[in-house]
């Protein structure tokens, strides 16, 4: 149904390479040599080595990775901070590595915005004059500029504080002016260096919720970096997982904890407490067996019986969910001689979406007989969360895929 | 020995001698010129009753730099007034202001040049310490040629004497702006130009006022020790006590030194911190 996003950048084989003589760690790269081996070897530092992904649009990219893992070196390419050595960087479909100066600064006008970790607000200007810093940067007039630097500070509920100085204010509300600086010349593509990680624990929680909140209603595009992963799964729609300079997995918050492509995935997600990030969808089961709508409760009595079940899932042919029904009530109509199940089935059930996280399924199915069943935005059945599968799900993923074998989970329904 | 000793004396001298030829007639113009605006200066500022001229210096302290500074203007320069100073205190200040002036609307390009070119820092720094590192002396000689005895040349010597501090600290402060607000900068697409006036600049005022402070004590000191190629002011007393061997005279006038010093001192210093303290609170 969701149709398909467009592709806002493409990067392909970006290398960043520091150094005005990139060319040895550039041939040992190829030969797959890694980051600590071409510094011992060649004394180069390697930023970025070989990346290729996409940006989406109105997605928000968080590239995760310890310090030295190259994130903020990539980050730093997109805008051409730092200068690629190496690969092209497709913004809605133009190279902005071959551009001129003077393309690359209206590029950066005009399509970026940019929020940095110790906020790099400018202390000889007030925190309207700071925002308006990138707008009078284009030259935009006086008068626009206060329209548009006031609107973006109220985006970020910072009315009222146009005329005091960034020394006065705290962390959080210096980066919220951050926030609004970047906003305020409208860019496409919003990058988020460790935005966050400078400010306290609880305030850092309350800017990644308004982030996601801001975000909801602007559909920006952004990239944002951080080293931690509980910020990552919550903020990013996809994660890129870099170290040493490598990208070790794309993927969403659930695949890159589901299915680890290296090890290193493996150990870096252990820590997280699953049940946060992981959705119905990949502790969904498929349903064993279904009633449609047009069957007789003869029918739906005899796929019962073959696989063994107290009730069905009622689905139109189209697989949208419209009910339950149970056996008694169907044996029950069976005798009373009547042809449709429509008068029998219990509807108004509680259905959850794919995105549900799989920690409000807990309390759904522990007041709850029968399985939650999953469904799309178009109200098709996409599959059911029973308890055991649950718990079935959650193991699973605990033990990075491979199939659970514990004789007491086995037998928890 | 056979290697014989090198000419530098004499190479020295060709080239002065030379420069002077070519360049004499203009250099002359400009000391003519400049001379006539130290005398309409002195001119002017003696023009005033000097009870006039402590109030309105006291006024500009009090303003500048606060009460306190306001006090030691005007007590300062009241005992100048007594001593039979005035003329020669004045005299001083306005070859200081000029030669400050002109050091600083030199240095601080330099050293906004030698903060952004790396080829530019490289040639400048080491002149810098050559300059600062010669005698002070030796620069009153080829004054002389250029200038004629008097103010002009000594001016002119000052100006290469004091000038260091105004370049290294303009170069200084641009260079320790934090790099995240040059970033900042860039990712917003500054030009160079935007940066260095929207940025670099303003984040550099403190220390190239701390610059500017230094040029005007150095040019202070050199403007008395010029006094030997006939720049009039305080530095001529000094000199004159020297000659007829009178210590109380020379104390006389080191004091007046000292009290001038004092007063730009305390001024540039308030004025450098109103500047920090627009930054906010």
């Amino acid at each position: 149904m969701s149709e398909q996003p467009s592709v806002k950048i493409a990067v392909r084989g970006l290398t960043k390479v520091f150094g005005d003589e990139p060319k040895p760690a550039l041939d040992l790269l190829r030969e797959g040599a890694t980051k600590q081996a071409i510094f011992e070897e060649t004394g180069l530092a390697v930023g970025v080595a070989d990346a290729s992904f996409d940006v989406l649009e109105g997605e928000t990219l968080v590239v995760m990775g310890l310090s030295g893992s190259g994130k903020s070196s990539l980050i730093r390419c997109l805008n051409r901070l730092n200068e690629p050595t190496e690969g092209q960087i497709l913004l809605d479909g133009t190279d902005i590595v071959r551009l001129a100066r003077r393309e690359l600064l209206a590029l950066r006008r005009k399509k970026y915005g940019m929020v940095f970790q110790h906020f790099a607000l400018l202390p000889h200007r007030s925190i309207r004059a700071n925002v308006e810093f990138g707008l009078e940067i284009q030259g935009v007039k006086a008068e626009e500029r206060a329209e548009r630097s006031l609107a973006a500070l109220k985006q970020v509920g910072l009315e009222g504080w146009e005329d005091a100085w960034p020394q006065q204010l705290s962390g959080g509300m210096q980066q919220r002016v951050g926030l609004a600086r970047a906003l305020a010349v409208d860019p496409d593509v919003l990058l988020m260096d460790e935005a966050f990680s400078a400010l306290d624990p609880l305030i850092r929680r309350d800017m990644q919720q308004e982030l996601v909140a801001l975000q909801s209603r602007m559909r920006k595009t952004i990239v944002f970096i951080t080293h931690d992963l509980d910020e990552a799964l919550f903020l990013g729609s996809r994660i890129i997982l870099m170290k040493d300079a490598r990208i070790e997995q794309v993927g969403t918050a659930e695949e890159i904890l589901s299915r680890p492509a290296t090890p290193y995935v493996e150990r870096f997600v252990a820590e997280v407490d699953k049940t946060k990030v992981l959705t119905a969808s990949a502790v969904m089961r498929r349903a064993r067996s279904l009633a449609f709508t047009t069957d007789g409760p003869r029918t739906v009595l005899r796929k019962m019986e073959e696989k063994d079940l107290g009730f069905l899932f009622v689905v139109e042919p189209d697989f949208t969910l419209r009910g339950l029904v149970r056996d008694d009530v169907a044996l029950a109509a069976a005798q009373r001689g009547e042809k449709s199940i429509r008068s029998i089935m219990e509807t108004g059930l509680a259905a959850v979406s794919p995105q549900t996280p799989v920690r409000e399924l807990f309390g759904l199915l522990a007041e709850s007989s029968v399985p939650a069943p999953v469904v799309d935005d178009a109200g098709r059945l996409q599959g059911v969360v029973a308890r055991a599968s649950l718990l079935e799900g959650l193991a699973e993923n605990a033990n990075g895929g491979s199939v659970p074998d514990e004789p007491a989970l086995a037998g928890a329904d | 020995m056979d290697i014989p000793r090198l000419p530098l004396a004499e190479w020295i001298d060709v080239g002065l001698d030379r420069l002077t030829e070519r360049f004499a007639g203009a250099t002359k113009l400009v000391a003519d010129l400049m001379e006539t605006a130290i005398d309409g200066a002195v001119d002017g500022l003696m023009w005033l009753p000097p009870w006039v001229a402590i109030l309105a210096v006291a006024a500009l302290a009090w303003r500048l730099a606060g009460v306190r500074t306001a006090l030691l203007a005007a007590i300062g320069f009241a005992l100048l007034w007594n001593l039979g100073l005035w003329e020669p205190a004045v005299q001083t200040l306005v070859m200081v202001l000029i030669a400050t002036l002109v050091a600083v609307s030199i240095g601080a390009p330099l050293g906004v040049l030698a903060a952004l070119s790396p080829t530019a820092y490289r040639i400048i720094f080491p002149v810098l310490d050559f300059m600062q590192t010669m005698p002070a002396f030796v620069y009153l000689i080829p004054a002389i040629p250029f200038f004629g005895l008097g103010p002009v040349a000594a001016i002119f010597s000052t100006v290469i004497f004091a000038m260091p501090p105004a370049i290294r600290l303009t170069t200084l402060g641009i260079r320790q702006v934090p790099a995240d607000l040059i970033e900042a900068a860039d990712a917003f697409g500054s030009t160079r130009s935007q940066k260095l006036f929207k940025v670099q600049l303003p984040l550099a005022v403190p220390t190239i006022m701390a610059g500017i402070n230094q040029t005007i004590m150095l040019a202070l000191s050199m403007v008395v020790i010029a006094a030997m190629i006939g720049a009039q002011g305080l530095g001529g007393e000094v000199w004159r006590a020297i000659q007829r061997n009178e210590a109380g005279m020379g104390f006389e006038a080191g004091l007046a030194v000292v009290i001038l010093a004092m007063v730009l001192d305390r001024i540039t210093q308030g004025i450098a911190r109103q500047q920090a303290g627009r930054e906010g609170p």
